[in-house]
C-alpha cells in the first residue's frame, strides 16, 4: 500500500523531483562538473527515476534484492563503477543517491501534511529504500577500487619478475621492488622453470632495484639460490649497493657460501668464464664488416 | 621385493629413480649403493632423480646420506635432473644437500663426474711425481 503511494508521488511529480534532485547533487558539491557533463547527471537522474517508479509499480517491496528490482540494480552498480574508474570519491557517489531524499521528503511533506502518521510511515519506508540504494553503490564502489587494486598487484607481480636470458646458457633476474615471501615464490618458480627449459649453467640474481635488504628478503635470496644449486646451477649475486653491504653485514646475514658482484657487469663476466668464453676487443685488422643497421 | 637398479658404466655407478620411493625402498637403495661401491671400487655415483616428483625430508636426507657414505668409500656423488619443484620443496624443508654436487641433467652430471676423477687423477700423478723427486 506505502510503495504505491511513493509510486503515485513519483510518477505525478518526475520531471520536478528530477530537476531537484540533480540541483539537490550540485549544492551538495558532488556533481562534480569536471569530471562529468550536467546533462549527462540529469540523464542519469531521469533514467533512475524511471526504473524505481517501475520497481515500486511492479515489486512494491523493499527488498532489493527481488527481480522487480533488477533495473534499478543493474543502474546502480554501472553509475558506482563509472564513477569510481573516473575518479569520484566514495561521498560524491554516495550523494548521488542521497541527495533524492530532500526532494522527495520535502514533497511527502507536502502531500500529507494533513496525516502525521501517514507521512511518518512514508518518510521512514522512503528512507529505508534510499539507504538501501546507497549502501548497494558504496558496496559496488568499493568493489570496483579493489578490482582496480587487485588487477595492478598481478600486474606488477608479472611485470616485476622478467627472466632474462643474456647468452646461451646464462640467464639473469633483475629483481624490482620489495621481496616478500609470494613474490619469492613466484621469482623462484619462473625461475626454475626457465632454468629446465634453457639448459641453464648460470643464473644472475641482480637485486640493483631491490631498495632494502632485511634478514627475511636476505633469507628468501639464500633460498633461491639454494634451490637453483639443487637443480644444478650457479647462483650469482649481483647489483649489491654499499649501504645494503654495510646492512647484510651489521644483520650478520651469511652470504659467504653465495658468489656475489657489485654489479651485473661483473657478474656476466663470471658467467662467460663459466662457460669459456671471453668478451675480446675486436682490431681493426680482424675487423668484420660491420653489419647494416649500426 | 621392489629394488631401483644400479648400472656401472666404466668407473661410474649410475642410478635412476623413476617410481615414488618410499621409505623401505630408500634404504634399500642405500644399502645396495654402498654394498656396489665397495664392490666395483666405483669412483663415481650419478643419481637422476629426473622422474621423482615428491619428496618428503626423509628422502632428501637420505640422499644427503647416500652422498657422505659415498664419499667415505671414495666415491663422488652428482645428483641429477631435479625438478623445480622438488628443489623449492627441498629448500622450504630446509634440506639444502650441502656437499652434493648437482647438475641440470645426466650429460652435464656425467661431464661433472669425468673433470673430478681427472682432476683427482692429476692430483693423485702429481703426487707421486713429487714423491720420485724426494727419493
Amino acid at each position: 500500500m506505502s510503495d504505491t503511494q511513493l509510486h503515485d508521488l513519483i510518477s505525478r511529480h518526475e520531471v520536478d523531483l528530477q530537476a531537484e534532485w540533480a540541483k539537490a547533487i550540485t549544492s551538495a558539491g558532488s556533481a562534480r562538473e569536471d569530471l562529468m557533463k550536467p546533462e549527462e547527471l540529469r540523464l542519469q537522474c531521469s533514467d533512475l527515476l524511471r526504473r524505481l517508479r517501475q520497481a515500486l509499480k511492479h515489486g512494491g517491496t523493499h527488498d532489493l534484492t527481488g527481480p522487480e528490482w533488477k533495473e534499478v540494480r543493474e543502474m546502480l552498480v554501472g553509475v558506482s563503477r563509472t564513477r569510481a574508474s573516473q575518479g569520484f570519491t566514495p561521498s560524491e557517489t554516495a550523494n548521488f543517491v542521497f541527495s533524492l531524499k530532500e526532494p522527495l521528503f520535502q514533497r511527502l511533506r507536502s502531500e500529507l501534511s494533513a496525516k502525521p502518521a501517514q507521512l511518518a510511515e512514508e518518510t521512514w519506508s522512503a528512507s529505508t529504500l534510499i539507504d538501501k540504494m546507497g549502501l548497494l553503490t558504496m558496496e559496488t564502489f568499493q568493489q570496483a577500487r579493489e578490482d582496480v587494486i587487485r588487477r595492478q598487484q598481478e600486474a606488477m607481480l608479472e611485470l616485476s619478475t622478467p627472466v632474462v636470458k643474456l647468452w646461451d646458457g646464462i640467464l639473469a633476474l633483475p629483481l624490482i621492488g620489495t621481496l616478500d615471501s609470494a613474490r619469492t615464490q613466484v621469482v623462484m618458480e619462473s625461475l626454475l622453470q626457465r632454468v629446465v627449459a634453457e639448459g641453464t649453467v648460470v643464473v644472475i640474481l641482480d637485486i640493483t632495484g631491490v631498495p632494502t635488504v632485511d634478514t627475511l628478503v636476505a633469507q628468501h635470496l639464500l633460498k633461491t639460490v639454494t634451490a637453483a644449486r639443487l637443480m644444478g646451477t650457479d647462483c650469482i649475486i649481483s647489483g649489491i649497493r654499499p649501504q645494503i653491504a654495510q646492512t647484510i653485514v651489521h644483520l650478520g646475514v651469511d652470504l659467504t657460501s653465495v658468489i656475489t658482484k657489485a654489479s651485473l657487469a661483473d657478474a656476466f663476466k663470471i658467467a662467460l668464464a663459466r662457460r669459456n668464453l671471453m668478451v675480446v676487443k675486436r682490431t681493426a685488422a680482424v675487423a668484420a664488416p660491420v653489419p647494416a643497421g649500426v | 621385493m621392489e629394488r631401483i637398479p644400479i648400472l656401472k658404466m666404466g668407473d661410474f655407478l649410475i642410478v635412476t629413480i623413476q617410481v615414488d620411493m618410499h621409505d623401505r625402498l630408500a634404504l634399500a637403495l642405500q644399502d645396495d649403493l654402498t654394498t656396489k661401491i665397495s664392490a666395483t671400487n666405483a669412483k663415481g655415483v650419478l643419481i637422476d632423480i629426473s622422474s621423482l616428483e615428491i619428496v618428503d625430508s626423509f628422502i632428501g636426507r637420505m640422499l644427503s646420506n647416500i652422498s657422505g657414505m659415498a664419499r667415505i668409500l671414495d666415491a663422488q656423488t652428482v645428483l641429477t635432473g631435479m625438478q623445480p619443484a622438488v628443489a623449492i620443496t627441498l629448500v622450504e624443508l630446509g634440506l639444502s644437500l650441502p656437499g652434493i654436487r648437482t647438475a641440470l641433467n645426466v650429460e652435464r652430471g656425467m661431464s661433472l663426474l669425468r673433470a673430478s676423477l681427472a682432476e683427482s687423477d692429476d692430483a693423485t700423478s702429481e703426487d707421486d711425481v713429487d714423491a720420485s723427486h724426494e727419493m
